[in-house]
């Protein structure tokens, strides 16, 4: 579903704040992979996710969705394909416009006609919205004309992650999309995350500080250093997999224990 | 006092398209849009000039499509060139005076001297006696905001508005920026257009001048509706933006007729109350934390 070819990409090139956040990292997706990412700090989780959504481009290699390459298709484009959470529940919604206006514009991805520019939001269209809203089990669905501004940080998340599939994309980026709630809604959005992406077998990326989480979540583990997949399981071999183990693991390859400030160990 | 009240509705009405230009590119879309001053002279001039050749209801759209380019200017400058938006504004506007001067035959004034305009039009038809012209302005501007509350509702309209509201989550819900601004500023430009189209047509003539300082005013309406009718859907925001302006231009007729201040002294009023209500937030912080501190030296040690 989504291959990646050896890219690269240097910020600040020239200067002494270079910095290599990505050397020549390749990966490659089957269609409904559910992949877990874990790395130390400033390893270059987020940046492969900015590269895969077209924040920037790389500098050398090519990423291919579904077969069409996309190294150069702009992010807005991009976006049409792709579902993707921000670590910040506040990114992903506009706080001003109500719940339905935001739904109104995550469902623009399906339209048929991209150009419809006068359509408006029809009967059907809110029916679906509130069926899909009330799935998310927050009560929402009774507040569609409220802003979205009015909301907590877990039901601005639960939206967004709703947003994102509202039209099932062909990769669904996940960046820590758990780590600023509480832990009870952590876990309801972490649940219903599974749920979604399960349902619609949607080929997805996530990226934790959980490490008894990215073992169980899913169906494969990266573990990602200096810019580079350093360790990649799958299988039986992730089916036998502690977090200890996980850890050695990660020692070994990358000559460093994990550095990560805000790793969780446990359950 | 009926003559006041006349004076500030006509003027509300046909002044209110730049509040709502306004509406749309500050509020709505975040972007201090300094086009507006030389929008509208050239609204006013492309309206008075094609008006003098004898078409006085072609001018009207004609000089919408003229300020709607220069919009297009200033979006084209901060999106793809990557000109700070503020400045962007101030290029077009610098750029559009010598434009403005060139529509009017390079004079820095047209008039109208016997040709019929859109308000001699409606009169011939014999409704609503004096206060025709009131009539004809009002629902001019009404329909155009009534046009853009619906426009704002659209799948465009709530692009342009997630546009203005989270930058981040345009992009990742397909829309395109760039597109959505362009758009935004282009249709507050013919907004401010349609607006000095009608004044030159009503006091039946433009100058070079006409528009300056009509972007502190346009804010000055805007502000003086919200703070009357408050913030929240898109129609309300355009009720307060016609409310903002009517009052706004009654006290200018009060101002006028009762000699409180003399009249020169309006634009620079106008600035101190569109200064006072943006910077109101901070001015509130400020007095709260310096509350705070009086509080603690008070009741501390």
């Amino acid at each position: 579903m989504l291959t990646i070819h050896a890219i690269s990409k240097t910020f600040n090139p020239g200067t002494v704040n270079e910095k290599k956040a990505l050397s020549g990292l390749s990966l490659h997706l089957e269609h409904g992979d559910f992949v877990t990412i874990v790395g130390s700090n400033g390893a270059g989780k987020s940046t492969l996710f900015n590269a895969i959504a077209g924040a920037f481009y790389v500098d050398e290699g090519s990423i291919f969705l579904a077969g069409e390459d996309i190294t150069y298709k702009p992010e807005y484009r991009r976006s049409r394909e792709m579902g993707r959470l921000f670590q910040d529940p506040m990114r992903g919604t506009a706080p001003h416009m109500t719940i339905e206006e935001n739904l109104a514009l995550a469902y623009l991805r399906a339209s048929k006609n991209q150009h419809a520019f006068f359509s408006r939001t029809s009967k059907a269209d809110r029916a679906f919205f509130r069926e899909q809203l009330a799935r998310l089990n927050m009560g929402l669905e009774d507040r569609m004309k409220q802003p979205v501004g009015l909301l907590s940080g877990g039901q601005r998340q639960a939206l967004t992650l709703l947003m994102a599939t509202l039209v099932p994309p062909k990769v669904l980026l996940l960046d820590e999309h758990t780590a600023a709630l509480d832990p009870a809604t952590a876990e309801k959005v972490l649940k219903l995350t599974e749920e979604i992406v399960k349902e619609n077998h949607i080929t997805t990326l996530m990226v934790t500080h959980n490490m008894y989480q990215a073992l169980k979540l899913g169906n494969r583990t990266l573990m990602m250093n200096d810019g580079a997949i350093v360790l990649d399981v799958q299988g039986e071999e992730r089916a036998g997999m502690t977090v200890d183990d996980l850890l050695a693991q990660f020692r070994s390859r990358a000559g460093k224990a994990l550095d990560n400030d805000r790793i969780l160990l446990s359950e | 006092m009926l003559y006041i009240l006349q004076t500030a509705l006509e003027l509300g009405f046909l002044y209110a398209p730049v509040a709502l230009a306004l509406f749309l590119s500050y509020r709505i879309l975040d972007i201090a849009d300094l086009t507006t001053d030389g929008a509208f002279t050239l609204g006013a001039a492309v309206s008075v000039v094609v008006c003098a050749a004898g078409h006085p209801i072609l001018a009207v759209p004609l000089a919408m499509l003229c300020t709607a380019a220069a919009g297009f200017v200033t979006a084209l400058l901060q999106t793809k060139l990557g000109v700070p938006s503020i400045l962007a504004g101030i290029i077009t506007n610098t750029g559009l005076y010598t434009v403005n001067l060139m529509a009017m035959g390079w004079t820095s004034n047209a008039s109208l001297i016997k040709q019929q305009t859109i308000f001699h039009m409606f009169r011939d038809l014999g409704v609503g006696g004096s206060w025709y012209e009131i009539i004809l302005a009002g629902v001019i501007t009404v329909a155009a905001a009534l046009l853009l509350v619906a426009f704002l509702g659209t799948r465009l309209g709530l692009s342009i508005r997630a546009t203005g509201d989270n930058r981040d989550m345009v992009r990742a819900s397909s829309i395109n920026p760039t597109f959505t601004i362009t758009v935004g500023l282009c249709v507050a430009n013919a907004l401010t257009g349609l607006s000095g189209a009608l004044v030159g047509q009503a006091q039946r003539s433009a100058n070079v001048n006409i528009g300056t300082g009509m972007v502190v005013i346009g804010l000055a309406c805007l502000i003086i509706g919200e703070t009357v009718l408050g913030r929240g859907s898109m129609l309300r925001g355009a009720l307060s933006v016609f409310a903002g302006s009517i009052i706004y231009r009654l006290i200018y007729a009060v101002a006028l007729s009762s000699k409180v201040f003399p009249i020169e002294a309006m634009k620079l009023v106008t600035a101190i109350i569109v200064a006072l209500a943006i910077a109101a937030p901070a001015l509130k912080n400020w007095a709260a934390f310096e509350k705070r501190k009086a509080e603690a030296r008070k009741g501390g040690r």
